[in-house]
């Protein structure tokens, strides 16, 4: 029988050596929690694959969105550049003189091409287009002006667009200078409101998230009481007790923030063929993006991030509650 | 310093007034083993969760180990229970983890590395003759076994001092007597032990000291 000092020196040795092995041991500890609370994710996998997918769906909406208001914006700004200003000429001014203009206005700064439609040009084309022809020989003369269709320069904004158009109005032969600019400006409004709300929805839904995964967890600990209880009993430290619910955040993160790519594929799978053709009456310069290497990433980091929140607000508050009696 | 347990005018007072435990003094020496008995309600328990670190007294010093435990802080309660096994009536044992696994958990919570692990949960399973049924469930074992489980895990630490509240409760006498031969092997590898018991015949079969609370208050033997 070893005596009592015997065991003390005993214990010591093996303190140290848990000492020596605590590094590596902690790695291994964290390595088999992470496996672990898989694990334990598995085992319920209806509940955990609900609350996964219900995660993925809040953080794929926001995405979505930002997506799509991206693409738009990118529309917007490839119209803004097709924008045409029409200047409609006097009357009386001769074919010679309007094409002369025309000529003319290329020398400014702002005026990428002009092109001059003379009267006669005019209603050739509109008679054409209309199926008019009978009636307007019928009325005798032209009603139709000459115009002189001028293309502003690519990236010239907006407000210089409206600063051209207004100078040119004022040009001594011109009757009216005229972009039809205001359904363009609506749109940019809108893909600014659309913009806004994709930020005010994305964080409301991250506050869905984190309710959800607490939510989750707080139900995963009330089911662990009477194993936690005992862990409490054998000496577990609280942060030993909390690291496979925070790891079980991670993962509900992770694994939501996949879902969410995953539905963003599929529903541009969904689209995929009326976006083509969308594509395609752009002649192929406008391809549709998706959210990118660094939108994947950040969307992932959401995930995670979410994820751990809900978990360490719900975590600490519910695990001190209880206690072994 | 010779006692691993001192009780120093202890009371406690639950909350809602019920004294369970009156001006309690009392030792165990370092390497003793000694029954706990008295009537349900007697107070056995509460000076077992006393020890334990589950309650705390109302008045009156708990020294263990020479820690004075009003020292010790809800902070380190952890650390301070790594050092004492404790043993219940109602096993609480983990039903979805192996023999294996529950035994392994006081190891895993102080972070020994893998190989230690293995090495002594073996060694405590065969010390409590369940060495073959390390990959069972506790669900599939008998009451006795899963007793036996409890015991080893709660000495696969080395604890200094050994509680068993109960152990034998469930158990019929046979099973009992197993029980209480264990406890008597693991006294004579140096642990001290306090066992609470209602198990008054299977007590004076034993040659061992006797603490005897009624009502709350020590009896003198
Ligand atoms: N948490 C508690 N709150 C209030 N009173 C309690 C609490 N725990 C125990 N008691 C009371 O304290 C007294 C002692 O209880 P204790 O559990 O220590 O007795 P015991 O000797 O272990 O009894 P038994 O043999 O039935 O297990 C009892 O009267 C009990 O009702
Ligand atoms: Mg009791």
């Amino acid at each position: 029988m070893p005596t009592a000092s015997g065991q003390r020196d005993m214990r010591t040795r093996l303190a140290d050596s848990a000492a020596a092995d605590s590094a590596k041991g902690w790695a291994a500890a964290h390595a088999r929690c992470l496996l672990e609370s898989l694990g334990r994710l598995s085992r319920r996998w209806i509940a955990s694959a609900l609350t996964i997918l219900v995660i993925g769906i809040a953080l794929a909406l926001p995405s979505g969105l930002f997506v799509v208001v991206k693409n738009m914006d990118r529309l917007a700004g490839q119209w803004h550049q097709s924008v045409q200003i029409s200047v409609y000429l006097d009357n009386d001014l001769a074919p010679e003189a309007g094409q002369q203009l025309a000529d003319d206005l290329r020398d400014d700064k702002r005026v990428d091409k002009t092109q001059f439609v003379s009267a006669e040009q005019g209603l050739d084309e509109f008679k054409k287009a209309s199926g008019f022809g009978a009636a307007l020989d019928a009325l005798g003369n032209n009603p139709l002006p000459g115009v002189i269709q001028v293309t502003p320069r690519a990236n010239l904004a907006p407000a210089a667009v409206g600063e051209l158009v207004a100078a040119l109005g004022q040009r001594d032969t011109v009757a009216k200078a005229s972009l039809d600019q205001a359904w363009l400006r609506r749109l940019t409004a809108i893909l600014d409101l659309l913009s806004r709300a994709s930020w005010v929805i994305g964080l409301l839904l991250s506050a869905a998230v984190v309710f959800i995964v607490g939510n989750t967890i707080r139900l995963d600990i009330e089911n662990r009481r009477q194993e936690i209880e005992v862990m409490k009993l054998l000496g577990a430290s609280d942060a030993f007790i909390r690291r496979p619910f925070l790891y079980s955040g991670l993962w509900y993160g992770l694994l939501g923030a996949f879902v969410a790519l995953l539905v963003l594929g599929v529903c541009r799978l969904a689209l995929g063929g009326s976006l083509a053709t969308l594509v395609s009456s752009y002649d192929g310069a406008l391809a549709i993006q998706g959210l990118g290497a660094s939108g994947v990433l950040w969307l992932i980091l959401a995930g995670l991030g979410l994820g751990w929140v809900g978990c360490v607000i719900t975590v600490n508050r519910e695990l001190a509650a209880i206690e072994p009696r | 310093m010779t006692e691993i347990v001192a009780f120093d005018n202890v009371v406690k007072r639950y909350p809602g007034g019920k004294l369970a435990l009156d001006r309690v003094s009392l030792s165990l020496a370092r390497g003793e083993m000694a029954f706990l008995t008295g009537h349900s309600g007697a107070g056995k328990s509460t000076l077992m969760k006393l020890i334990g670190l589950i309650e705390r007294p109302t008045r009156g010093r708990v020294v263990i180990n020479g820690t004075d435990l009003a020292r010790v802080s809800r902070r380190q309660v952890p650390r301070y229970r790594q050092r004492v096994g404790l043993i219940f009536q109602n096993y609480n044992l983990l039903f979805d983890r192996t023999v294996f696994d529950n035994v392994a958990l006081p190891l895993v919570i102080r972070g020994q590395a893998h190989r230690d692990i293995t090495r002594r949960v073996r060694a405590a399973l065969d010390t409590v003759g369940l060495l073959s049924h390390e990959k069972k469930f506790p669900i599939t074992l008998s009451g006795g076994e899963q007793q036996r489980v409890g015991i080893a895990r709660a000495v696969v630490n080395r604890p200094h001092l050994l509680l068993a509240d109960e152990p034998t409760g469930n158990l019929d006498p046979e099973l009992s007597a197993d029980i209480m031969r264990l406890f008597t092997r693991l006294n004579e590898t140096g642990t001290s032990i306090m066992i609470a018991t209602h198990d008054i015949d299977l007590v004076e079969a034993m040659r061992y000291r006797r603490i005897v609370l009624d009502h709350g208050h020590l009896e003198q033997a």
